[in-house]
């Protein structure tokens, strides 16, 4: 970090997390978390399945893909056996733990013990009829796209 | 251990700082340094709490090499996650470390 820039520093964040398999929150949760630490401001914004690592009864179960992911090297056949996405995510949180990396449900209220604001989508939840009473604690409001760009207001906004 | 970028002048002593300006050496830190540094980065006062972050981290330093991530803090300083931002406000991990004398923790988490 010896070089001389001059770019603005990054002060706030809107972090946007719209897939619901365990890869696809997992890279936003530490992106924001990686904020807090950095003392960026920080919004986590959950949207279509996004919004099952926000919901009570389904966030403690989010599980790995093991089909129609080529980085797996997993053939698709063998991917699609019964177990192996228990099994795939079995061994990725054995890693993740390893490195300090929680499971969904702590890694969320640390997050929003750290002061980052956590919203789902409107549109998402009347789609999937639910209601503020099926998300976790953390969740501080159901918010329009509209809502979303006002709070966002001076943020950079990250898509995952 | 991090490589010398620079001298910096606390409390009348010349001591060594890397790039990111947090101390190089170990044995140049003591508890009136770490005050002086913490006032620099806007920390008046360092409180029983504030200790409580800055000996752990120093702790775990010394067993492991790095300092601790943030959930480890969290778990075992005995300091929960929002007073640690109430403590160090603006980055608590980095802003604990170099008030610890350490340098910047390398973890992600």
């Amino acid at each position: 970090m010896s070089e001389e820039n001059t770019y603005e520093p990054i002060k706030k964040v809107s972090i946007i997390v719209s897939k619901g398999s365990l890869e696809g929150v997992y890279p936003g949760l530490i992106m924001a978390n990686g904020a807090r630490m950095e003392g960026i401001e920080a919004n986590l914004f959950f949207t279509f399945f996004g919004m099952e690592a926000i919901i009570n009864k389904k966030m403690d179960h989010l599980k790995v893909a093991t089909v129609g992911n080529p980085a797996m090297h997993m053939p698709t056949l063998l991917g699609s056996l019964p177990g192996m996405s228990a099994l795939a995510t079995h061994m990725m949180g054995k890693e993740m733990e390893k490195i300090d990396i929680p499971p969904v449900r702590e890694f969320i209220q640390m997050i929003h013990d750290a002061g980052c604001n956590i919203y789902a989508c409107k549109a998402s939840v009347d789609m999937f009829h639910l209601k503020k009473e099926d998300f976790c604690e953390e969740v501080d409001d159901v918010i329009t796209v509209g809502e979303f760009y006002e709070t966002s207001a001076g943020a950079n906004i990250i898509f995952t | 251990m991090s490589i010398a970028a620079g001298v910096k002048e606390i409390l009348g002593k010349s001591l060594q700082i890397d790039a990111d300006g947090n101390l190089v050496n170990l044995q140049d830190w003591d508890e009136e340094i770490a005050g002086e540094i913490a006032k620099e980065e806007g920390i008046e006062v360092l409180t029983e709490d504030h200790w409580k972050v800055i000996n752990f981290m120093r702790k775990v330093y010394s067993d492991t090499g790095d300092a601790p991530s943030i959930r480890k803090l969290t778990m075992q300083s005995g300091v929960d996650t929002k007073l640690l931002y109430a403590l160090f406000p603006k980055g608590p991990a980095k802003k604990a470390a170099r008030i610890a004398g350490l340098p910047k923790p390398k973890g992600c988490i």
